[in-house]
């Protein structure tokens, strides 16, 4: 791991809803293109977690930094626009949009094209658009779904959705994903064929990931770092191997 | 641009000339005898009714959100015209000039108050829009009602007649077009974006306020024009016709043709606003009529006659002439 200033950096970030402290004391780093797992017990706060480093909620305590910028009050979309992507527990694509339509509007923010050279159809519009249409299908291409570009999202089958979501993650060219139980509600294969996307888009794009993840095999097997927490508070931080027989966090699972 | 979308927009600009020749043949040449500048009236406001319904259709089609006090809108766009087109009676400025000045006129002054609307409406979630636009409506009607500028309560008239049906067609191109254009750029994706999920939206670095505001105000703006066109053929006018019953008619239009459907709201205004006049003997069961029609349609058809299906003129003609390359959309 790098020391230079790091991807995602959070201290004490915090959260109280009334009287419920839903993530406390929440400390966090992630370095250049490293993958570090979230896991702990349901309810533990791990989505809210995503919720604040994404913008959904506003930290009632603490910091967190996108490669040293400050992040606090920013809105969601002016976080996309630094670079934290997401995906959702459950899938949230745009239904009734086309396969290639939901990779495009992830695209919009890099785009310049203003509202009167769209309504005169200008070649500023054309060429950004031809441009938009190539990449949006070469990301498609590298989840082996270029073919199905013209479909309407909601008819894709759960696991093409998944990688679909997570190509519109790709499309918005952050440097921080965030996938929230991206492995959820799959069989063994599509797992599999998930953990290729996830390895084959690290080595291509070169970020850093943190996941949320309930299939241990998954989080144990591409990991590097593993933090766990448990009623919003940090309880153990490591490699797989430690974290795995940390009693904390054998308690945490189940039961003392 | 790319070579095929030239062609397709040659061919669908000679579509509209040729609608435009027939309209001409059927009003000009005077096949239609005495009761020619009826049907020229009916044809008129079924062009109004069109930029009402295709814009009213950007809110609640494209962008998910209710508008239910579009006629609001329009009132606002017929009120500002007149007044600026009386103020400039005694110049001699040229009736088209002047028809374009009340067009623009009506235009900017909607857009914004559709903006000062937009802005606080669009920022909550859920249904607030649809109450908010009731309230302006109502407002401005009463308001209207009450100046002394706008008739004061009696019927503001002496409005020149500049609505001329062939100026009228035009403009509803024109206004329908930009639309279009608007809905199939990365705005109207956005858009499409924000009404399928806003939070997914806003995750994929979407300013969903600016957006919803930005279609809201062009919204509103083209109901102005649609307005400012009605003030210049009816000539003259009360506040109490753009009420509530008005908003409610033309989402009702917007419904039956299919939200999200631009072939759908010209059809849908088209039939929807000639019909009455052609049946006039059961004018009076109109309203009992269209709740039937609608709640058939709500049954048989949820997402409206047409969905979100758009006609193009293209798909037409590869199927006459067996051409299939595989049609792009287009109107």
């Amino acid at each position: 791991m790098s020391k230079e200033a790091p991807v995602l950096q959070a201290k004490n970030l915090g959260i109280q809803f009334g009287g419920l402290k839903a993530v406390n004391n929440f400390d966090i780093e992630i370095g250049k293109s490293e993958l570090v797992g979230l896991i702990g017990p349901n309810g533990a706060g791990k989505t809210t977690v995503f919720n604040l480093l994404t913008g959904v909620y506003q930290p009632t305590e603490g910091t967190f930094f996108l490669n040293g910028e400050k992040m606090n009050g920013k809105l969601t979309h002016q976080v996309v626009a630094a670079g934290i992507a997401r995906t959702f527990q459950n899938i949230r694509l745009f239904k009734k949009l086309s396969v290639i339509e939901n990779v495009k509007v992830a695209f919009n923010k890099n785009m310049k094209y203003s509202m009167v050279s769209a309504i005169l159809r200008t070649r500023k519009f054309w060429k950004e658009e031809e441009e938009i249409d190539k990449k949006a299908r070469e990301l498609l291409a590298l989840f082996h779904m270029e073919h199905l570009a013209d479909n309407i999202a909601e008819n894709l089958p759960y696991g093409q959705q998944r990688k679909l979501e997570i190509a519109r993650a790709l499309a918005t060219d952050m440097k921080l994903l965030l996938l929230d139980e991206p492995a959820a509600g799959m069989n063994p294969t599509e797992t599999g064929e998930l953990l290729e996307a996830i390895n084959l888009i690290r080595e291509k794009f070169n970020i850093s990931i943190l996941l949320i993840e309930h299939d241990m095999s998954l989080v144990m097997n591409i990991c590097e770092r593993i933090v766990v927490i448990d009623y919003g508070e940090i309880i153990a931080k490591g490699t797989p191997e430690e974290v795995s027989k940390n009693p904390k966090v054998i308690a945490a699972y189940l039961g003392e | 641009m790319p070579k095929n979308k030239k062609v397709e927009y040659l061919i669908n600009f000679v579509g509209i000339l040729a609608v435009f020749g027939i309209l001409v043949f059927f009003l000009d040449t005077g096949i239609l005898g005495k009761q020619v500048n009826y049907i020229r009236g009916i044809v008129t406001i079924a062009l109004l009714t069109i930029i009402m319904v295709t814009s009213l259709n950007l809110t609640t089609g494209f962008m998910g959100e209710f508008s239910l006090g579009h006629a609001g809108f329009m009132s606002i766009g017929a009120y500002s015209s007149s007044i600026v087109t009386l103020a400039l009676a005694d110049s001699n400025i040229p009736n088209m000039l002047l028809f374009i000045i009340a067009i623009i006129v009506g235009a900017v002054v909607t857009a914004i108050m559709g903006f000062l609307v937009g802005i606080p409406a669009l920022r909550l979630k859920g249904d607030y829009l649809a109450i908010v636009t009731v309230a302006v409506a109502e407002i401005v009607r009463v308001a209207f009602c009450n100046f002394a500028i706008t008739g004061g309560g009696k019927t503001l008239s002496g409005i020149k007649k500049l609505s001329d049906v062939h100026y009228v067609y035009v403009v509803m191109i024109i206004c329908v077009v930009i639309m279009y254009m608007f809905i199939r750029s990365r705005f109207g994706r956005a858009v499409k974006a924000i009404r399928e999920d806003y939070i997914a939206a806003s995750s994929s670095g979407i300013n969903v306020t600016n957006y919803k505001v930005m279609t809201f105000t062009i919204s509103a703006m083209f109901a102005g024009v649609a307005g400012a066109i009605y003030a210049h053929y009816m000539t003259a006018m009360i506040p109490n016709t753009f009420s509530f019953m008005k908003s409610s008619e033309y989402l009702t239009m917007v419904i039956l043709g299919g939200s999200g459907s631009f072939t759908g709201s010209i059809i849908g205004a088209s039939v929807l606003s000639a019909l009455p006049e052609l049946l006039r003997d059961f004018a009076s069961y109109r309203m009992l009529m269209y709740s039937v029609v609608l709640v058939l349609v709500m049954i048989f058809r949820p997402g409206g006659i047409f969905g979100t299906y758009e006609f193009s003129l293209i798909r037409v003609l590869k199927k006459v002439f067996g051409k299939n390359k595989g049609g792009a959309d287009n109107e």
